[in-house]
């Protein structure tokens, strides 16, 4: 058909600038979609913060009294744990951004945002960043359970918040990559599934939860190479200190450095990827 | 000059690894009009609307909407429409005010007009009452009341229903089909899908079939009743052992004989010429047989006889629980069981 025969319109070109504020605003009101699901349902929120809890209390209580050759520096077990079960809670909370995405695949709202004039980004900003701040609440909530059985942040305020805040950045990457497999995959039952045969061996073939020393020495060079150890390690030279850093023969600057190569790793290939994923859905 | 098309595509297709969704599909639809789309299920007709609406590039063809190619100009065109989809696309854990708020913030409208607009669209599809409770709560009618209000938040030019009734109670469907009617007599052109022959019969002004990915008849339900012929006498004896007597009196009144189902005690002699003088022509002779009659009707042909015409096939093949109800859809069934039989 030639065009003449259709009514051509004016097309609106919008700046970048306009564009990106746009994005913005499309992200901040998914955002807030995502998080009135919590609001509407707290009992979902309360049963993915038992997990974590029990996880600090079986470790704590029942596997924490034969865990030997920590660190000096450690002070006590419990405050070599806690840092580590930040990281493992917010790798296993990440894991509900891609079953949230599935869910909206299936139920076909993602349909309806891509017909919308909505910026592309914004189904998965708000995702990510909606779980960011679930993240945020459940890694406060263990800050908070963790001083109830005998944690302290040994190094000052600043130190707490930036351990903390290392902790939600971990989750907002591995958010990133749930976001790929949700998307990916599509089935809220397979998603689920398949996050955990990863994010198991990951989180715990590392030094979350003991010393990769005790692993047999093949498991070690996989245990002090895993970022997840280094997102660990980094998380108790902040909540330690140097006593602690000196132990293990480490910098903070170092292991700050490392951590940021790894979530900036992350991001980059996850984050187009999942992007891609999305637009072919 | 004549008016222009408000949808235009042309050659459309669409492959699904081995399976062409759309093998070239041409469609026009007038502003102000609706186009029914009707089809099987796996026709294609989700693949087209999906295509119109942005969210799938074709593989070939092209197709502009409201003035906006659908490739080229997604963005811009994506202001123009509406879509509300097979399954009711609504968060369930907001209120009907919070999902229709939301869907005017996406469409950019600011939070004062997006508010208002939630209350407008709220009232007008009866959900006023519902508006501040969990869209979880809802009924399946209302929830696909307020999926196609939120279709309708960014006052589109065109709006494309895919199947907006599939699995509502009949009650709920009435109720819908009104809602439509009401849409369109505001002017809003519409690009709607449907398996129900009754659907598009009663929503649109044009009708094109599809099946297997193609289009195979276009027109008013009139010119595709039209196209496969004139109306048809259906003769019911009350006793269904006189059929072969009956069959032999009454036969011999069209050229090339009728159609007789020993099952359902039916004769169906299509029409040429005069209906009237051939209904009277035939109850005389039975009368004159002692022949008893249970039921007697000439009948334009239904969507559902085009349909079968066109395609072979049955129009809800393996879907008669989602057929919708009343009389129309009880005679379909019961003739698809005598275009068995014969």
């Amino acid at each position: 058909m030639s065009t003449q025969t259709m009514t051509e319109r004016a097309i609106p070109r919008t700046s970048p600038i306009e564009r990106v504020r746009w994005a913005i605003h499309d992200g901040l009101v998914l955002t807030r979609r995502n998080l009135l699901r919590y609001v509407r349902i707290p009992t979902l929120l309360v049963f993915s913060t038992i997990q974590p809890v029990m996880f600090v209390l079986l470790f704590r209580y029942v596997f924490g009294g034969s865990i030997a050759n920590l660190p000096t520096g450690a002070h006590s077990y419990v405050n070599y744990l806690i840092p580590g079960i930040f990281v493992q809670t917010a790798i296993f909370g990440a894991t509900q951004t891609g079953v949230g995405l599935a869910e909206d695949l299936n139920v076909g709202i993602i349909d309806r945002f891509k017909s919308l004039p909505t910026a592309r980004s914004a189904v998965l900003a708000g995702r990510t960043t909606a779980d960011l701040f679930r993240n945020l609440f459940v890694v406060l909530l263990m800050t908070a359970v963790g001083y109830l059985v005998g944690f302290r942040f040994q190094d000052g305020p600043v130190k707490a918040v930036l351990a903390i805040g290392l902790a939600v950045l971990v989750g907002f990457a591995f958010s990133w990559i749930s976001a790929a497999i949700g998307l990916a995959i599509k089935n809220v039952e397979s998603v689920q599934a398949a996050s955990f045969i990863w994010i198991f061996p990951l989180t715990f073939a590392s030094s979350v939860f003991v010393p990769v020393e005790g692993f047999p020495s093949w498991l070690q060079v996989w245990g002090r190479n895993n970022p997840v150890s280094i997102w660990a390690n980094t998380l108790r030279g902040f909540t330690l200190g140097n006593e602690y850093l000196r132990a293990i023969g480490e910098s903070i600057g170092g292991l700050v450095i490392k951590s940021g190569v790894w979530i900036a790793v992350i991001l980059a290939i996850f984050v187009p990827l999942s992007i891609r994923t999305y637009r072919r859905t | 000059m004549p008016e222009q098309p408000i949808i235009a595509a042309e050659g459309l297709r669409k492959s699904f690894g081995e399976v062409h969704a759309l093998k070239g599909v041409d469609l026009e639809v007038l502003p102000g009009t609706v186009l029914g789309l009707l089809g099987p299920n796996g026709a294609g007709k989700t693949t087209a609307v999906r295509i119109l609406t942005t969210l799938l590039s074709p593989d070939g063809g092209h197709a502009r909407v409201a003035g906006f190619d659908v490739v080229r100009d997604a963005e811009a065109l994506r202001h123009q429409i509406g879509l509300a989809g097979q399954a009711a696309a609504i968060d369930g854990n907001l209120t009907g005010f919070e999902n229709l708020e939301m869907v005017g913030r996406l469409y950019h409208l600011s939070p004062a007009e997006a508010e208002r607009r939630a209350e407008e669209v709220l009232e007008r599809f009866g959900l006023s009452d519902a508006a501040n409770r969990t869209a979880r709560t809802y009924s399946g009618g209302m929830r696909r009341r307020l999926d196609l209000g939120a279709s309708l938040v960014g006052r589109p030019r065109v709006l494309f229903l895919d199947e907006p009734t599939t699995g509502l109670d009949p009650r709920s469907r009435l109720g819908l089909w009104d809602l439509i009617r009401e849409l369109v007599n505001d002017g809003t052109t519409l690009l709607l899908t449907t398996q129900y022959l009754e659907e598009a019969d009663v929503l649109a002004d044009r009708i094109a079939v599809i099946d297997l990915g193609t289009v195979i008849a276009e027109g008013t339900a009139d010119e595709l009743k039209t196209q496969i012929g004139g109306e048809v006498l259906e003769l019911r004896l009350a006793d269904r052992a006189r059929v072969p007597e009956a069959a032999g009196a009454v036969l011999g009144l069209v050229p090339g004989g009728g159609k007789v189902d020993n099952n359902t005690a039916e004769i169906m002699l299509p029409v040429r010429g005069d209906g009237p003088a051939l209904l009277t022509e035939a109850v005389r002779r039975l009368d004159a047989a002692g022949i008893a009659l249970s039921d007697i009707a000439l009948r334009r042909p239904t969507l559902d006889d085009v349909f079968l015409q066109l395609t072979g096939h049955e129009a809800e093949a393996g879907d008669a629980d989602a057929s919708p109800p009343g009389r129309a859809s009880r005679r379909r069934r019961r003739r698809a069981g005598a275009g068995a039989q014969t």
